[in-house]
């Protein structure tokens, strides 16, 4: 009897061992097999592009944003089916700025400031300390080849990465970073990284810093500027020299037989940098605009005589009483009638100094409509005293109260060319990024990758949202969740989406089954009253 | 016969918890060995929690009966859509019992249980995926039970008790799915309250017409854990006026402690008892888990039980003087309904298989085991109430859960 005991127990004891498999899934993600490569190999994944690849949000690179980068969530993903490491030049901090040497050269990131009563007030300068210094190169292997503020030209410019040039604007602080040599380009760089599949996005920066400085640069497609060397700030990249250097950068990336995605370039007007601030911000229920309508509107009425009697009514300037009004802008399509202008308000009986005054600030100007898009940053001049046009006007001898009345932002001084991207500049602007789209899309055919429509995907959400678990993603400034502080990079949970649209378009192409990521538990703002 | 034992065994062995919802059905090892039958089973002072009316059966005037237990219990969760996989790193739990009855006369008998019948010990890693509705919980509560037992008629005993119950939680969990400090670091909100005093009660009945046959019956009383002078510290939350302050502050909660309804009977034949009970708990009572801070933010969070059964068959039989062997299963079904499915208490209908053995050391002292596996088939469910802070959709907590649970016990019984 004795004996029975013992072998029972003894056989109960190797069952309890073995009770550990039966706690586990029929179908466990752990045991692997359950997401596969298809005809993909995601054993080592290289990321190419700008800011958008490095994970930039609120206007910096920091630490929380590039671990939430869409190829690092993509990289997370790939881990599922055969992927490998992921390394990023990351930065020390959640500051955000960077320092040359000890000085800092960036700006902190933006956080959501609040009143201090619980309403939200606006973006505001995280007061923190930075602490990544651009001197201290990153070392050891790398996969995220983004660069903040690169153009399609950039990647494949010697000494981009060149610290030396930081100082003198011929290199880029982010790429010097990690810049293999003094001459290397970024291209090379992620070559040598030597992938098994790629995603390349790059093109956004071609258009958009044209975009965001209200067109203030050249576009080099109106000017036959093929060289890639001199296609100057805040222009427009000739299409040309976007498909002859893109070409360039799949050859590259391809040469070793790798697969990938390419992505395209999405419309500006899909951010709210450019759909924020409405045309017309002008209420009557201002305090300090509100009073000033019929004196303004008694000024203007001359003015709008004499655009009558030149035969452009349209340009009139009137302010309503009832309900928000345009703000006047200068618009440099429109013929300059400046002298013709003086000459009708002399005729009308204005002195001349005054009639050569207003016919030099309305030769060009007219109240904006619902095709112009007033850039994120003009709501901090809107309305305020130009300080520049008031020394003009005080040094040309006009008294202050009479300078400071015709010195308003976008009220009596037309809105400058920086703060509008007119109907004919985001022509130009629609017109290269079709190029563009057209390069990628065939390039990505052309070379059996899989092309991503980024574009459709962002003009959904600046359209319709889009739903995820728990909410809706829109394109509205701080509270649509899709679009960081700085109005133009997503946060995180907009490049969750992003990861998403591109890991749909990877196993369409390549027959994978990479799960996505859930967008719900990704952040997107941060609120902080710390404000530097 | 051995072939069949073998088989037995193997059969336990081959599947696997608790009892539903926070329930933890280990107040005896005779009777776990059982099934956790008990209702109509007069063994030795463990009657007292099943059956405040049979302590007057027991044949000695002295009954003293002691024990605790080992409860592993592990739960998996994963979400195929996403990749997710997250395992609990719970603690090993430690319920007991002690139990001591003293027959003043021939139909009057007196006790006093101490037991744990509620608690609860999941701890999911930080911020895991579900973080926004449960990083770590563990819920505990002591009964303390005076008894007495008089024996009405020839075949009919009463008995019954007040119950002092001494509760006490500590729950944490993440302010919602995203929100972080500056540095990125979650934003999270722990209570944490002790020494919670409630009154219930427990009565009994048992009829006994012949010496095989035993009728049982018992009822045990909601009580009602009413939190109020806790502390519930706020960490990392940003510095904004849009978000709670850092800090402690107090809150006020109510867990409910069910009652239940135990009926059930027990057949003799010579040295083998075959024991049958059924259970009802009425855990209807627990509608929502409300937590009221003291700042002003309030956390309602709809749980919506049901009340739910369990049926309970045991056997025991006396292979010597000194060996008995028991064994038992229980079907026990959760409370949780569908999308009310919590990680807190992760539960889904379980299949029980016990088992167990006495040693009697001398006419006095008897050593008690008992096993217990719980078996959970996996399921895929949701939390459906859950949204985060001013969206007007709800964001449901889906995935594939399977849980699995071992208990192990030991205790003695002394009579005199």
């Amino acid at each position: 009897m004795k004996n029975l005991n013992i072998k029972f127990i003894a056989l109960f004891l190797a069952g309890a061992a073995v009770i550990g498999c039966d706690d586990e899934f029929d179908n466990a993600i752990e045991d692997g097999g359950v997401y596969t490569s298809g005809e993909a190999d995601f054993s080592k994944f290289v990321t190419v592009g700008n800011s958008l690849t490095a994970g930039f949000a609120d206007n910096a690179l920091y630490l929380n944003g590039q671990l939430n980068s869409y190829p690092n969530i993509i990289a997370g993903q790939m881990q599922f089916a055969g992927g490998g490491e992921f390394n990023q030049p990351l930065v020390n901090d959640n500051a955000g700025g960077l320092l040359a040497a000890g000085v800092q050269i960036l700006p902190n990131r933006f956080v959501l400031a609040s009143d201090g009563n619980g309403t939200p007030a606006g973006p505001v300068v995280l007061d923190a300390t930075p602490t990544t210094d651009i001197t201290n190169k990153v070392t050891g292997p790398l996969n995220n080849f983004g660069v903040p503020g690169a153009r399609v030209f950039h990647l494949a410019a010697p000494g981009y990465g060149a610290l030396a040039g930081v100082a003198t604007g011929t290199a880029n602080p982010y790429y010097a970073r990690f810049s293999s040599s003094e001459s290397s380009t970024v291209i090379d760089d992620a070559i040598a990284a030597n992938g098994t599949f790629f995603t390349l996005w790059i093109g956004n920066n071609d258009i958009l810093g044209y975009a965001t400085s209200g067109g203030l640069g050249v576009d080099n497609n109106e000017l036959n500027n093929i060289d890639p060397a001199a296609q100057g700030d805040n222009s427009i990249t000739n299409n040309n020299v976007f498909a002859a250097v893109y070409q360039q950068l799949v050859a590259g990336l391809t040469a070793n037989g790798a697969k990938g995605a390419l992505v395209n370039i999405p419309d500006v007007t899909s951010i709210p940098f450019f759909t924020t601030v409405p045309f017309a911000p002008l209420s009557p229920a201002s305090p300090t605009f509100g009073p000033q309508i019929p004196t303004l509107n008694a000024t203007f009425a001359g003015l709008n005589q004499a655009f009558a009697f030149l035969g452009v009514p349209e340009r009139s300037i009137t302010f309503s009483q009832t309900a928000a009004s345009a703000v006047v802008i200068n618009d440099e399509s429109l013929t300059d009638l400046s002298a013709q202008l003086t000459q009708v308000l002399i005729g009308g009986g204005l002195d001349a100094a005054t009639a050569t005054l207003f016919g030099q600030q309305f030769g060009q100007a007219r109240q904006a409509n619902a095709t112009d898009l007033l850039t994120f940053t003009s709501q901090t001049v809107i309305g305020e005293l130009n300080a520049a046009r008031f020394a003009q006007l005080t040094g040309a001898g006009l008294d202050a109260a009479t300078a400071g009345q015709l010195s308003i932002n976008g009220v009596t001084f037309p809105l400058e060319d920086q703060w509008v991207l007119t109907q004919d500049e985001q022509d130009r602007i629609t017109t290269a990024q079709t190029a563009y789209n057209a390069t990628i899309e065939a390039l990505a055919a052309a070379n059996g990758l899989a092309y991503v429509d980024v574009r459709t995907e962002l003009s959904t959400v600046a359209t319709t949202g889009i739903s995820y678990n728990g909410g809706v993603l829109t394109s509205t400034y701080a509270s649509g969740g899709a679009f960081s502080l700085d109005g133009v990079h997503p946060t995180a949970r907009g490049y969750a989406l992003t990861a998403n649209t591109i890991i749909d378009a990877i196993n369409a192409q390549y027959s994978s089954t990479l799960p996505k990521v859930d967008i719900g538990a990704y952040d997107s703002i941060q609120l902080s009253d710390s404000a530097q | 016969m051995n072939k069949l034992k073998v088989f037995v065994v193997l059969c336990l062995i081959s599947t696997f918890a608790y009892a539903g919802g926070y329930r933890v059905s280990t107040q005896s090892n005779t009777q776990l060995a059982m099934g956790h039958t008990g209702v109509a089973v007069v063994n030795n002072a463990d009657i007292l929690f099943f059956n405040p009316a049979g302590i007057v059966h027991l044949e000695n005037k002295l009954n003293i009966s002691a024990g605790g237990f080992g409860v592993f219990s592990d739960v998996k969760y994963q979400n195929q859509e996403f990749g997710t996989t997250f395992e609990t790193e719970s603690e090993t739990s430690t319920p007991i019992y002690l139990y001591a009855t003293y027959k003043v006369s021939e139909d009057f008998a007196v006790g006093l249980g101490v037991y744990t019948p509620y608690g609860s010990n999941v701890t999911w890693p930080t911020d895991w995926a579900g973080s926004h509705l449960v990083n770590e919980i563990d819920l505990s509560a002591i009964f303390i039970q005076p008894t007495l037992s008089y024996q009405l008629f020839d075949s009919v005993s009463i008995g019954g008790g007040p119950i002092l119950a001494i509760g006490a939680v500590t729950f944490n969990r993440n302010a919602s799915r995203t929100l972080t400090d500056e540095e990125g670091v979650r934003s999270n909100i722990e209570i944490e309250d002790s020494g919670i005093t409630a009154w219930g009660w427990s009565a009994g009945l048992m009829f006994t017409p012949d010496d095989r046959f035993t009728l049982g019956f018992n009822y045990r009383s909601l009580i009602d854990i009413n939190s109020t002078e806790g502390t519930a510290t706020f960490s990392n939350f940003p510095n904004s006026s849009l978000t709670p302050s850092n800090g402690e502050t107090g809150f006020t909660a109510t867990l409910p402690l069910p009652a239940e309804l135990t009926i059930g009977m027990s057949y003799k034949w010579d040295k083998l008892l075959l024991a049958f009970d059924y259970n009802r708990t009425l855990w209807s009572e627990y509608n929502s888990l409300d937590l009221e801070f003291s700042n002003g933010v309030a956390s309602i969070n709809p749980r919506n039980y049901k009340d739910a059964s369990t049926w309970r068959l045991g056997a025991q039989y006396e292979f010597t003087e000194k060996l008995t062997v028991r064994g038992g299963y229980y079907f026990d079904e959760s409370p949780v309904q569908s999308g009310f499915f919590a990680p807190e208490t992760p539960r889904n209908d379980s299949n029980n298989y016990t088992f167990g053995l006495s040693y009697k050391v001398n006419s006095k002292l008897s050593i008690d085991t008992s096993f217990l596996f719980v078996q959970f088939k996996e399921i895929n469910e949701s939390y459906d109430f859950f949204s985060d802070t001013g969206a007007t959709t709800t964001a449901p907590f889906a995935g594939t859960y399977k849980s699995s649970a071992f208990i192990g016990g030991l205790g003695i019984t002394y009579s005199m």
